[in-house]
């Protein structure tokens, strides 16, 4: 690879003038929050067009050192060499004047600003502060043409989905002439296509010379685009790799620091008698069009699709959480008329969301209250309208335990714990009253791989406590390896469901290709038998 | 993919959407306005006498040069109680600063003019510093930092007159300026349409309008942005305070003396323009016109019911009951917003 770059360098003449060294070179590292240390002397190098891999677990420091290196944070100690030279006290400005632009995965956009003013913020072309409209317009035009995304420069940002909010930020990066790319977990939110897109342009920029430092969870794609990658843990660096000399369980173990032999474990499905049966639900909106399928007692199914076709307002709307428009469902073989979330947790359904800090939890309040928020009105947790403290106590220390959150305490706030933590809290919510059925939206978005096995782990428990789990994913190795059948949504209905060896990852693609072509006159047949189609 | 999807059902109702984008757009305050400038002119002929229009003008002139600074402020997401405060802090100290300078120097008035300006300007300059300041740099609350702000002012300016209007200012300030007619209109209308423009100009083709609303929008984002977060506060802050120190500059020289007991209800008052306009209070929206329309509404709407003679008691509950109802379809608005988003 190494080679590779130096050619590339020498058909470039702008970066033949690059100092021969590495393009960013960090020696010794460390940054202090408050009662953690985020990074513990970390050493880490970036050389000119590279893709270098970060990986770890939650909390193991990724954050903390992409914002050191795009100038958000200050290191309290350590020698920064970007270009050649020693950088001290830079600030976010400053790092994106020398090329460093980083795409972080909170969004760094306005949301009642247009995708124009966004891409812009803060480098406007003005004169004596006075904005030239015309030449940001047609530049962000350009901009966004050139980078193959279907963006309109004019529109708000709070219009956009999330997906498309990720182009936008990621073609704000691209803006400025840059230098060294910081990627944030970038595809959490793209389609198969716009991934294919992204990675695409990847290509280009380091083939440019530029180096990227690319931060992501899913094994698939760092295999794919990574040249080198640094595993960090506890705010260490573990070890610096080859991407082509390391296997998915290796970095897997060196990311954990433990051995982990499979990434989904092995479910028992014994499915008994149906306790969610909807049919022909039609929302409100639209997003979802008469829709039909039944969910049984042990055993997952999962609701693959790609992102916005109406999978999760599905699962949101049985919740009562989007308005139904046509339809029944029926619960425990009787039917459903009142739909509302107080009316579903007393029936025994539960919903996790999967933006788990909007929708999911109260940041600043215990885990104790957030875990038994759903369940205060059981006599267990409470007399008339006064709270039975110590029985809620013990309670919810009983699930903590259950769920084996680390440190196994009742009392911190939620904002403090990790990304896999806070979803452990907002599954214990369920597990605070009977519920029998139990509705995923996105399970795992976001948290690492050890965090993942063990919300697995959860619902093999589940299961094997008599419940029925509904698993709605975008990450469709997860929904492959867990369900015992598979329902594949596209645009807005269910167009197949798969059982046995039908799951497989071409038969859930075939599904979605078979509609994008249907404008060809005679539809192709699809390879496997559509169980539950549509018409 | 998203986009295809979306597509589909806007074209159905495309009309009807096109409809409801132009009235999300402009609201409907201006036909409000109207409607209630046609009732006054048909049925109380008062209403359209020369006194009681240069009344109006007067009044909504004033409310509007508060109402686009504290629409400033409001815009990076924050709020200015202490407007009211520094509006008699700034009555009390310019008429003071004239009157000592004139007895020292009978005829140096042109610089007994200058320097109670300055005074007065550089009560709300302060003020502004001050509130910009905790507010950016020591991460206070906007709320208890303004009302802190507001007292001391509040306290300064009844400790300096002991609630005595302060007499003495020269002549030519009130007659040739506080009450002088340009072209046929109150000398404020010009001030205030100067103002307009100005904080129109600012907002829409500047690079500081544009960071005001990135702040206000999402300060993470203006930050990360390369945005220089804590100037731009402080400079929201200032100008509001500014802006409250002019109108109240406008009203001394129109009174023809400095009152610590100045501000009415102007606080109340310039909030509720800014949320009647549709500035957020969340921060990063508000456009100054809809704010100089609502300012123009809620002092026709006063003037109005002082033509029929409601009690002035009654007029403070009433204006109370406009800014509630006011954030709460500002609410509804919003949540319909986001559930159209939805599907």
């Amino acid at each position: 690879m190494a080679e590779d770059g130096r050619n590339f360098e020498s058909s470039l003449p702008d970066y033949m003038s690059e100092p021969s060294g590495n393009l960013l070179e960090l020696t010794g590292i460390s940054k202090r929050f408050p009662g953690v240390l985020a990074l513990d002397n970390v050493d880490f190098d970036l050389r000119h067009g590279e893709v270098h891999v970060l990986f770890g677990e939650n909390g193991a420091g990724k954050s903390t050192l992409i914002n050191v290196i795009a100038g958000t944070f200050s290191p309290d100690q350590g020698r920064f060499l970007y270009q050649g030279r020693e950088r001290r006290h830079l600030t976010p400005h400053q790092a994106r004047v020398m090329g460093i632009s980083p795409v972080f995965q909170e969004f760094s956009l306005v949301p009642e600003m247009t995708v124009g003013e966004n891409l812009f913020l803060g480098r406007e072309r003005a004169r004596f502060s006075f904005l030239n409209k015309r030449a940001m317009s047609s530049k962000a035009r350009e901009v966004i043409a050139e980078l193959g995304f279907n963006l309109d420069p004019a529109r708000k940002v709070v219009t956009l989905s999330r997906a498309h909010q990720q182009m936008v930020e990621i073609a704000k990066a691209l803006l400025t002439d840059v230098r060294l790319l910081i990627l944030d977990e970038p595809t959490a939110s793209l389609t198969e296509a716009e991934t294919i897109k992204l990675f695409a342009l990847i290509d280009r920029l380091r083939a440019q010379g530029v180096g990227i430092i690319y931060v992501s969870h899913r094994m698939g794609e760092i295999k794919q685009i990574a040249d080198r990658i640094s595993v960090l843990r506890d705010g260490r660096k573990i070890a610096t790799v080859m991407a082509d000399a390391i296997s998915d369980t290796e970095l897997v173990e060196l990311m954990a620091g433990r051995k982990i032999d499979v990434l989904f474990p092995q479910v028992d499905h014994r499915p008994a008698e149906t306790l969610l049966e909807v049919s022909n639900l039609t929302l409100a909106s639209g997003i979802v069009r008469d829709v039909s399928f039944h969910a049984r007692a042990g055993e997952i199914t999962g609701i693959a699709g790609l992102v916005g076709c109406g999978k999760s307002e599905l699962i949101r709307a049985v919740f009562g959480l989007v308005p139904i428009a046509a339809g029944t469902v029926r619960l425990f073989g009787k039917e459903t008329t009142s739909f509302d979330p107080a009316s579903m947790l007393r029936a025994g359904v539960c919903y996790f969301p999967s933006d788990r800090v909007a929708e999911g939890l109260a940041l600043a309040r215990p885990i104790r209250e957030n875990v038994s928020m759903a369940a205060l009105d059981l006599p267990g947790f409470a007399r008339g309208q006064l709270l039975r403290r110590n029985e809620e106590r013990q309670t919810v220390q009983d699930i903590v335990d259950r769920l084996r959150l680390r440190p196994a305490q009742i009392e911190p706030a939620v904002g403090r714990l990790s990304g896999g933590n806070r979803q452990k809290v907002v599954l214990g919510r369920g597990l605070a009253r009977d519920i029998k059925v139990f509705l995923f939206d996105e399970p795992t978005v976001g948290i690492d791989v050890g965090a993942k096995l063990e919300i697995y782990e959860l619902m093999k428990t589940l299961l094997e406590m008599g419940a029925a789990i509904i698993l709605v994913s975008s990450e469709l190795p997860e929904v492959l390896h867990l369900s015992n059948r598979v329902y594949v949504m596209h645009h807005a209905q269910m167009v197949a469901e798969l059982t046995g060896a039908q799951i497989n990852e071409q038969a859930v693609l075939a599904c979605f290709f078979r509609d994008e072509n249907q404008t060809a006159p005679a539809r192709q047949a699809a390879p496997v038998p559509a169980g539950a189609t549509v018409a | 993919m998203t986009s295809a999807a979306l597509g589909a059902s806007p074209a159905a109702k495309g009309g009807a959407a096109a409809l409801g984008r132009a009235l999300r757009h402009v609201g409907f305050l201006p036909a409000l306005l109207i409607v209630l400038i046609v009732l006054l002119v048909l049925f109380e002929p008062r209403f359209m006498g020369m006194f009681n229009v240069f009344n109006v003008l007067r009044n909504s002139s004033a409310l509007m040069i508060v109402a686009s600074g504290q629409m400033l402020v409001l815009v990076v997401g924050g709020f200015d109680l202490s407007v009211g405060a520094v509006i008699a802090l700034t009555s009390v100290v310019t008429a003071k600063v004239m009157a000592v300078m004139l007895e020292a120097s009978p005829d140096e008035i042109p610089m007994a003019i200058a320097a109670g300006i300055a005074a007065g300007m550089a009560c709300g300059f302060i003020t502004g510093l001050i509130n910009g300041a905790c507010v950016a740099l020591l991460r206070i609350s906007p709320f208890m930092v303004t009302l802190g702000t507001s007292s001391i002012a509040t306290g300064v300016a009844l400790l300096l007159t002991n609630g005595i209007p302060v007499y003495g200012m020269p002549d030519t300030f009130v007659k040739d300026f506080g009450r002088a007619i340009w072209f046929g209109l109150p000398m404020p209308v010009y001030v205030s349409l100067f103002i307009l423009v100005l904080v129109w100009v600012m907002q829409r083709q500047t690079t500081v309008g544009r960071y005001i609303h990135a702040i206000g929008g999402n300060v993470q984002a203006a930050m990360v942005s390369g945005v220089n977060t804590n100037f731009y506060l402080i400079l929201a802050y200032t100008l509001c305070g500014m802006l409250a120190s002019l109108t109240s500059l406008l009203l001394t020289a129109r009174l023809g003396s400095g009152q610590a007991t100045m501000s009415g209800n102007l606080m109340l008052e310039s909030i509720a323009a800014g949320v009647i306009a549709g500035v957020s209070l969340r921060g990063g929206v508000g456009r100054v016109e809809m704010v100089a329309l609502s300012a123009l509404f809620l002092s026709i709407l006063t003037n109005a019911m002082n033509l029929l003679k409601i009690n002035s008691k009654i007029q403070t509950i009433f204006m109370g009951v406009i800014v509630v109802a006011a954030v709460a379809l500002d609410q509804l608005a919003k949540r319909r917003t986001r559930d159209a988003r939805e599907s």
